[in-house]
């Protein structure tokens, strides 16, 4: 522990943080030159640290493994989703942060409490209703489940915006005659932007990231990346350098987001509890 | 500071979310409460009939869930104290002033494992532990010790789990207990540093006070993501060897997906909401104290 020594030199200091970056790192670069690597430098053993990279696996993982079909249905998914993530979530925000009714505090705590309502709990009751209904391996079944985590990430975080934002500008609207949708339309939401770009990014986030819904509901015309990832350690010889492109295609897209938004990911993550 | 507002405005702003959460969220746990009184196997459904608690008392009475159970308590006991003791250091250290280039990339680098697609966490665990091919291996081989069957065998495997689950949730612990440090008032501080020299005085008797919401947070949010703990041991090792890395989640699965009894699968899903709900109660009632 950094508390044991007591002139403790820069050096050191640096030595730890250099050691902490390697740690989260290190998997990532495994990653990115394994998918690098053709079959015959894959199975080499030990492991290869120097080799002539190829670009084959991403190719072929691309156009013959319908990766990008299984990109493309996670981009579909995951927009959407968070689109109608916000639009339903905004207003809910701010009535939340500005309106008075009875049951709000329930109301809120009912969002909150989905942060840790676990997916396999919904998943079956969920997969029922989708064959009966023919929603099962749309899209539509998947957007509609990821807004049991979308929504109240959404309302959450846009809540906390709305109410950072002083109570005059909404009483000044009032007195020149604003209904209380143009307040929200003209004032305030263009005021929150900030947050629900946050909101968004974590809803896309999470939302990309997510498997279990995916791999239940969606089981081919929509299967979504990650579903497609988990196919592939099916079977007896195991392509290394096609699962770990697969894996570098999947992770770039939320690895861009989450730096980002990388002050916000753990506001998200605890529902604000921990700003 | 809050508006009267008639009902019509606000159903018109709350309604479609409410409506929309309602639909996905409480509409499928009511048909699971249903059909967790019925023996509903997808293979069997002519033999579909209503057994009443049947499936409560099997669950209750079967090996499978509470093995699971204590294989799920397992990972929490091993994963979470190393977190937290690892998280505290990384934190400490963030907290010192100076090196502040250093200490921005390094936070940069703590959001990238917690952020990673959990799946792809169990395909890294899958190449980088091969016993022939794996990078972990190779390491281990240059401190002499030969070479493990890490994903194969059971004891192993679940330390695979505790590895990576450790990976990758470490940064989230370190980043909430760095935010609990920041809370300490800078005064408070810097007097009891003139006090003394020793930082594990000030870590003891000055910062720990402040630390403790966010180790409660950090322990009750570790508990929820434990219990919900699916997708990385799934890919990495379908549960298996035997059912050496079959959690809670992953077992739910298996008797829904794989043995298609979705009357037992849905009266396991309703005790874990009956768990989760209690811990978001008491997460609630800690931190939301001041909502109005």
């Amino acid at each position: 522990m950094a508390a044991a020594s007591r002139t403790p030199s820069r050096w050191g200091e640096i030595a730890l943080l250099c050691a902490i970056c390697l740690f989260c790192v290190f998997p990532f670069y495994w990653m990115v030159t394994t998918s690098l690597k053709t079959q015959v430098v894959a199975l080499q053993s030990p492991p290869a640290w120097l080799f002539t990279p190829t670009l084959q696996n991403y190719i072929d993982v691309l156009v013959e493994d319908r990766m990008g079909f299984a990109l493309m249905n996670s981009m579909i998914v995951s927009v959407s989703t968070t689109a109608l993530a916000v639009c339903l979530g905004c207003p809910a925000a701010y009535a939340l942060a500005r309106f008075e009714f009875r049951g709000k505090t329930d109301l809120w705590f009912w969002f909150i409490t989905n942060r840790f309502v676990s997916p396999v709990v919904l998943a079956f009751p969920v997969f029922m209703i989708a064959r009966e209904t023919g929603l099962r391996d749309t899209h539509i079944a998947l957007i509609l489940m990821y807004l049991t985590f979308t929504l109240p990430i959404v309302i959450w975080i846009c809540t906390d915006q709305f109410r950072s934002i002083p109570y005059d500008l909404d009483e000044a609207a009032q007195l020149e005659g604003a209904s209380q949708w143009r307040i929200f339309r003209s004032i305030c939401l263009p005021l929150a932007m900030p947050g629900v770009a946050v909101s968004a990014i974590l809803s896309f986030i999470f939302a990309w990231n997510e498997l279990l819904f995916a791999y239940i509901l969606a089981p081919k015309a929509a299967k979504t990346a990650p579903a497609m990832a988990v196919t592939f350690m099916e079977g007896y010889s195991v392509p290394y350098g096609k699962i770990m492109a697969t894996s570098t295609l999947i992770v770039i897209p939320v690895l861009i987001f989450a730096l980002l938004a990388s002050k916000h990911l753990v506001r998200g993550l605890t529902m604000g509890a921990v700003k | 500071m809050s508006t009267r507002v008639n009902r019509r405005t606000l159903l018109a702003f709350l309604g479609p979310s409410v409506f929309a959460l309602l639909a996905v969220g409480v509409v499928p746990l009511a048909y699971a409460v249903w059909k967790s009184f019925y023996y509903f196997n997808l293979t069997k459904l002519s033999r579909s009939e209503f057994i009443g608690l049947d499936n409560y008392a099997t669950v209750l009475t079967s090996g499978a869930f509470w093995g699971a159970m204590g294989r799920t308590a397992m990972l929490f006991i091993t994963a979470v104290p190393i977190q937290i003791a690892i998280g505290l250091c990384i934190a400490l250290v963030l907290h010192r002033p100076g090196l502040t280039l250093f200490k921005t990339l390094t936070r940069l680098a703590l959001v990238l494992p917690m952020a990673t697609t959990y799946a792809v966490v169990g395909l890294l665990a899958q190449v980088m532990m091969n016993q022939k091919y794996g990078v972990f291996n190779q390491m281990f081989g240059w401190i002499g010790i030969d070479p493990i069957n890490i994903i194969g065998d059971p004891t192993n495997a679940f330390i695979g789990v505790v590895f990576w689950d450790i990976w990758q949730w470490t940064p989230f612990v370190a980043l909430v207990l760095l935010a609990g440090l920041t809370t300490v008032p800078p005064e408070i501080e810097e007097a009891a540093r003139l006090e003394t020299k020793s930082n594990w005085i000030v870590l003891r008797h000055v910062q720990l006070p402040f630390l403790i919401p966010s180790l409660v947070a950090v322990l009750i949010l570790r508990t929820a993501d434990t219990l919900k703990l699916f997708d990385m041991p799934f890919t990495m090792t379908r549960g298996g060897p035997g059912n050496a890395t079959e959690f809670i989640a992953v077992l739910i699965e298996r008797i829904g997906n794989r043995q298609f009894d979705i009357g037992l699968a849905a009266a396991h899903a309703i005790i874990m909401l009956a768990i989760t709900v209690v811990l978001a109660r008491i997460y609630i009632s800690l931190f939301y104290k001041d909502v109005r």
